[in-house]
């Protein structure tokens, strides 16, 4: 018998979803990144065209975080209580595409800061770096419906990523995204049909499509990481298929899952039979974006430098694909 | 069986002699494809007909034993390309290699540490694998012997020399390694080696093309427990490699391949390997070989096979039932939480940590976390009252103290009232629960 390679045939391919926007375009960016436009299963080059390799963003917060693990000290100890100083040590000393920044302060139940000190934050970290910023809000829907469209007018015209838009909070996100020119992150709870419902409400409003980026939530490895990775393969499929409320890029906030594990944080004594927590946490982090990304995930958002190199690497391999 | 009625009438002589017990050629075709009544009933069959028939009778991939006949370690039978359409059937397994010009005591010395203990379950790997270096035939049998008296685990031998694998295997007998590799030059010798010893055969290509000729000559000489390796080392070509590998097998069931294949991760830096070898378990390795052997680089590829290898019908939801965390008496505290699978586990897995036995009593809100269910309304004073009533906490525990997540710390004075138990506000992030059980508990 020969052998003939067996080629898929698809209707459709992913959203191409540009991210920043340049000074000529409205924003202040040195560049824009494009990602998404698949038109194939993850990394599968013979398959169709995959124009665009994976991103990967690095978090930074916009207070000094009190709960990171002692490893990240000997990386960020300097610049932690500075998001700018943070955010350009990610960019030039370990090469991320985005920064993720995470207005963590305005929480109520931490410093609750206001609206116009996150959007001077944000500010300042867009005068420090060049690369397209995706900006999240501290996580409580009645704060975050305040901060994140203070936020997006401050930063008119940068097409910043931002977060997050879920089925019951995603109107005044929306509108500001609309209003003020920005892309936006649409978080459903590992549910394919609220993905796809939120989508639909999204596009409603008058976004388009191309300005949406998927986050369908992604547990850390041996915490369900298993349901988000079949989510993501059911979505990425369902793109493929031509079903368009399914075909944005996908994002997933890893760093934040992984490391409040105790596999990825616990010292060697508290469980000797795990081994080292070095080489366990890079790998916990490393461990869960490789498995997302042969579910298709576009924009892997990290935290440990190590980690970030790894992923690179495996992007780089992945990306060299031949044919059959 | 893989084909239809229709499909199977065309194979058949369409002769309606009733020769084998069914009116006409349609009605048995019908019966066959049901799986009622075995093809071999038709005695008019063409040789091409029966070649076709038995192909697609046969499972689309073959289950493969490593090792002793009491305890082997199976591998493939797959039938999916997606976990999400039914559970994959045989974990991949895990092989770390050494070669036989290494310092064996201190690799037996790694190897016994990859056994690990994880939210109640055991991960292991699963075979040594043996690599000849030295090109010595003397050197590498005292080495397999050496890992066949000490590994615990069956072996792969990796050679594509003849002499040196035939020298090494009159003191495996009844061991079963597997052999690796036939190659295209040494196909016919190694696989009468392979049969003569009953050991299960690895086939080794440069291409697709030349594996599928070459799995089909050595099927030819009468050898079926095969593993398949595409010769592919770098990561993109692997997991092509590996995707056609599969889908061959479960969508075409095309025979040449329709065997479990492997993979060999070839970075140089051990994390960099467990990164590459998270591809080839994805995306279709049924036998991975490596050579990271550091309990914290090994753990999270064997976490990640354990998730991945999970049943997917399994709900998200956890049943609303209290869950006994350790030896617990009646003084061990109430944890409450939600029945939402992520969040219970994580919060499980810290009560464990805390090595303070306790209850964990995970309140029905249809699979939501704390905040989400907060935020519906789900999770409410009158619904933890109506979880300690359900699960009869107030004969379980000898007090009326119970722990509340500490994002719903506004529920305390709703839930003290529906309930009439003390309420303990504990920590927002289930990793603060071994701090907050050992200043509260101890």
């Amino acid at each position: 018998m020969v052998f003939m390679p067996i080629v898929e045939k698809y209707r459709s391919k992913v959203q191409e979803v540009v991210l920043g926007a340049t000074r000529a375009q409205g924003g202040t960016r040195d560049f824009t990144v494009t990602v998404g436009g698949e038109a194939a299963l993850p990394f599968l080059h013979y398959e169709g065209q995959i124009p665009h390799r994976p991103l990967i963003g690095m978090e930074i917060w916009d207070t000094a975080p009190a709960d990171w693990p002692a490893c990240f000290a000997p990386y960020f100890a300097d610049s932690f209580r500075d998001p700018a100083v943070w955010a350009q040590r990610c960019v030039s000393g370990y090469g991320a595409d985005l920064v993720v920044l995470h207005l963590k302060s305005a929480d109520p139940d931490l410093l609750d800061t206001s609206p116009e000190h996150c959007a001077a934050v944000v500010s300042k970290v867009l005068n420090a770096v060049g690369c397209p910023l995706v900006v999240l809000g501290c996580g409580k829907p009645e704060k975050d419906n305040l901060v994140l469209p203070a936020v997006a007018e401050a930063a008119a015209g940068e097409n910043l990523l931002l977060g997050l838009a879920e089925q019951n909070n995603y109107k005044s996100l929306t509108a500001a995204a609309i209003v003020y020119k920005h892309t936006l992150i649409a978080q459903s709870p590992i549910d394919i049909n609220i993905c796809k419902q939120l989508n639909i409400l999204i596009t409603e409003m008058n976004l388009p499509a191309g300005r949406i980026v998927i986050d369908p939530t992604t547990a850390a490895l041996g915490y369900g990481l298993e349901y988000g990775y079949s989510i993501m393969e059911r979505v990425r499929i369902g793109a493929l298929q031509g079903d368009a409320m399914l075909s944005m890029p996908m994002i997933g906030n890893i760093g934040a899952e992984v490391w409040r594990t105790r596999e990825a944080t616990a010292p060697a004594e508290e469980n000797p039979g795990w081994g080292e927590q070095h080489d366990r946490g890079i790998l916990w982090e490393a461990t869960t974006a490789a498995a997302l990304l042969q579910a298709g995930l576009d924009i892997v958002v990290l935290r440990h430098p190590e980690a970030v190199r790894l992923i690179r690497q495996n992007i780089t391999e992945l990306m060299g694909g031949r044919g059959v | 069986m893989g084909l239809t009625g229709l499909e199977i009438y065309k194979l058949l002589p369409k002769t309606n002699t009733g020769d084998c017990g069914f009116p006409t050629c349609l009605a048995f075709a019908m019966a066959v494809a049901a799986g009622k009544i075995n093809q071999e009933k038709c005695p008019h069959l063409s040789p091409e007909a029966r070649e076709t028939l038995e192909a697609a009778a046969a499972p689309p991939m073959r289950l493969v034993r490593i090792g002793p006949e009491q305890t082997p370690v199976l591998v493939g039978n797959e039938t999916e390309l997606f976990r999400h359409d039914k559970r994959f059937n045989n974990q991949c397994a895990i092989a770390v290699e050494v070669a036989d010009t290494e310092d064996m005591p201190a690799f037996l010395q790694d190897f016994s540490a990859l056994t690990f203990e994880r939210v109640g379950q055991r991960y292991s790997v699963d075979l040594a694998a043996l690599r000849c270096t030295s090109g010595d035939a003397g050197r590498f049998r005292e080495a397999a012997v050496l890992l066949r008296n000490s590994a615990g685990k069956p072996l792969v031998l990796i050679s594509e020399d003849v002499s040196i694998m035939a020298a090494a295997l009159p003191v495996l007998v009844g061991d079963r390694p597997l052999l690796c590799a036939a190659t295209p030059q040494n196909y016919r010798d190694m696989t009468e080696l392979a049969q003569k010893n009953g050991c299960p055969l690895v086939v080794r290509a440069k291409s697709l093309t030349e594996l599928s000729d070459l799995t089909e000559k050595i099927v030819r000489l009468g050898h079926r427990e095969l593993l398949l390796d595409s010769g592919s080392r770098e990561t993109a070509a692997v997991l092509a490699d590996l995707t056609q590998l599969r889908r061959a097998a479960v969508r075409k069931r095309y025979q040449p391949f329709a065997y479990p294949a492997m993979a060999f991760a070839s970075a140089t830096e051990p994390l960099a390997e467990i990164v590459q070898s998270i591809v080839f378990l994805s995306k279709y390795a049924s036998l991975i070989v490596l050579k990271a052997r550091q309990p914290a680089q090994v753990l999270p590829l064997l976490t990640w096979r354990a998730n991945l290898y999970s049943d997917p019908q399994k709900p998200i939801q956890v049943e609303p039932k209290v869950v006994a965390v350790g030896a617990v008496s009646p003084a061990s505290p109430v944890y409450v939480t939600t029945n939402f699978s992520l969040t219970f586990f994580i919060v499980e897995s810290e009560v464990a940590n805390s090595k303070i036995p306790a209850y964990i009593l995970p309140v029905n809100t249809e699979g939501t976390s704390v905040l989400t269910s907060w935020a519906a309304g789900k999770l409410t004073g009158a619904a933890i009252y109506k979880a300690l009533q359900e699960n009869g906490l107030e004969s379980r525990v000898n007090h009326k103290t119970l722990v509340l997540p500490g994002y719903v710390a506004v529920l305390s004075g709703s839930t003290q009232e529906a309930t009439g138990w003390k309420v303990l506000v504990g920590p927002r992030e289930a990793s603060g629960i071994a701090k907050f059980a050992r200043e509260n508990f101890r």
